[in-house]
């Protein structure tokens, strides 16, 4: 089955799921701690606005996408890249809260990357914002080491039987950007072109790059 | 230890659900318990590790159950009052004890976006020896403590191959108690599909992990 074909599907679900605790009583739940470290002066709510517009518009996937984007097309970036991807991500920009440590994993013809993290949600903050719902989740924690390319499969990727597949578990403050094959028919394009192309699950390594349509 | 969260190699846990367009949060609560989380933590009263290991330390039945931020908003609930920013009583009220101080909190609207693009480095420049090379073959230790760990179970007692050696970092089996951070070398460590999944695995595929070297023997 296609990934895109569980959409609303699976949202109903997760509802579902969370039925022993109505949304409603997280809200509450979550108000009366925020009013009491206010209160306190353990909190300044505007901090708390600013987090989350920052996650919410400026920290995601787009940028990941331009450091791939210039990877494609300029060489020695790209060796920086590899060489030190937590300075190469820095030029651009990218940098802080859970992406203090970088390395950039490349995907070839023969070996494909996929990045997980089995013991919680560890994921590559600055260059992919927050991890999407799946990501975190029980059934792709617990089988991504185990069975990556039945997972690849439940996500819409088939990969031939001679490519290599290396699943990277983030166990430490080490965070992985998969670099993901630029698509054939890509040579006229501009960076900022190749950047929209370039994906989160991409860059997770649970999607290949689609050439433009 | 040995919880549900360290599900690495687990069957049975259903079929992965994708949300198509997917919105950073699902609801107003969840972007409010998770940045209530990520300021506390300016309050130095806790690190990354204890933070982890108090999710990690919800019981298994109600870990399974939750969703994402109600893990987030209950280890944040534990943390406060087990390190004292906050009473049991004021948790259950909903209102500071009586007479309680009104305090400065550590990051403000000005402040939290530069610490975000900082992070918090967990390298030590410390000339630490490193007890393994690049090239090596190292056994994962049969370890089960009863504490916080990022050794999983998947890779306990298994053959595997230093890739590369990461620096001296932070141990967060210690810091997670704040017993100190231990600093030693991380490296990745690439062990094969078949020898973490038996011969029934594909013998190319392989799993890398970042263990450091209380995690590891001589192999």
């Amino acid at each position: 089955m296609g990934k895109h074909e569980h959409g609303t599907h699976s949202l109903d679900r997760r509802h579902h799921h969370a039925g022993q605790d109505a949304p409603s009583d997280l809200t509450l739940r979550v108000k009366a701690l925020e009013s009491l470290l206010v209160e306190k002066g353990l909190v300044d709510p505007a901090a708390l606005d600013v987090l989350i517009d920052a996650y919410e518009h400026k920290i995601g996937p787009r940028n990941g996408a331009r450091v791939v984007a210039k990877a494609w097309i300029d060489p020695a970036y790209r060796k920086r890249l590899f060489n030190d991807a937590t300075a190469a991500i820095a030029e651009l920009g990218y940098t802080g809260r859970q992406g203090e440590h970088m390395v950039a994993l490349e995907n070839t013809a023969k070996v494909h990357n996929l990045v997980v993290c089995t013991l919680c949600s560890c994921y590559p903050l600055p260059v992919l914002g927050l991890p999407p719902v799946w990501y975190k989740s029980s059934p792709y924690r617990s089988r991504a080491v185990i069975d990556p390319r039945g997972v690849l499969h439940e996500l819409g990727l088939e990969l031939p039987d001679d490519v290599e597949v290396r699943v990277w578990d983030s166990t430490s403050e080490v965070r992985y950007l998969v670099v993901p094959e630029r698509p054939a028919g890509t040579e006229q394009l501009s960076e900022e072109q190749l950047a929209a192309l370039v994906t989160r699950d991409a860059m997770i390594g649970v999607a290949k790059v689609a050439p433009p349509a | 230890m040995n919880s549900v969260h360290d599900m690495g190699g687990m069957h049975g846990l259903g079929p992965i659900e994708y949300e198509k367009d997917e919105p950073v949060f699902h609801a107003q609560w969840e972007a409010r318990a998770f940045a209530l989380t990520v300021v506390m933590g300016a309050w130095g009263k806790w690190n990354i590790d204890a933070g982890r290991h108090a999710r990690e330390s919800i019981p298994g039945p109600e870990y399974l159950r939750m969703s994402y931020y109600e893990k987030w908003l209950t280890g944040l609930e534990s943390l406060a009052v087990r390190q004292g920013l906050i009473t049991e009583t004021e948790l259950a009220s909903g209102r500071p004890a009586p007479g309680s101080e009104k305090r400065t909190p550590p990051v403000n609207a000005d402040t939290v976006a530069r610490n975000l693009r900082k992070g918090v480095p967990v390298t030590r420049d410390l000339p630490v020896t490193p007890r393994f090379k690049a090239g090596q073959r190292v056994r994962a230790k049969n370890l089960h403590p009863t504490g916080h760990t990022r050794l999983p179970r998947y890779a306990r007692g298994k053959l595997g191959v230093i890739e590369r050696d990461h620096g001296v970092h932070v141990f967060p089996d210690s810091n997670a108690h704040f017993r100190g951070e231990n600093p030693q070398h991380l490296y990745s460590v690439r062990f094969t599909a078949t020898e973490l999944w038996g011969d029934e695995a594909k013998g190319s595929d392989s799993v890398a992990l970042d263990l450091w070297d209380d995690h590891l023997e001589p192999a």
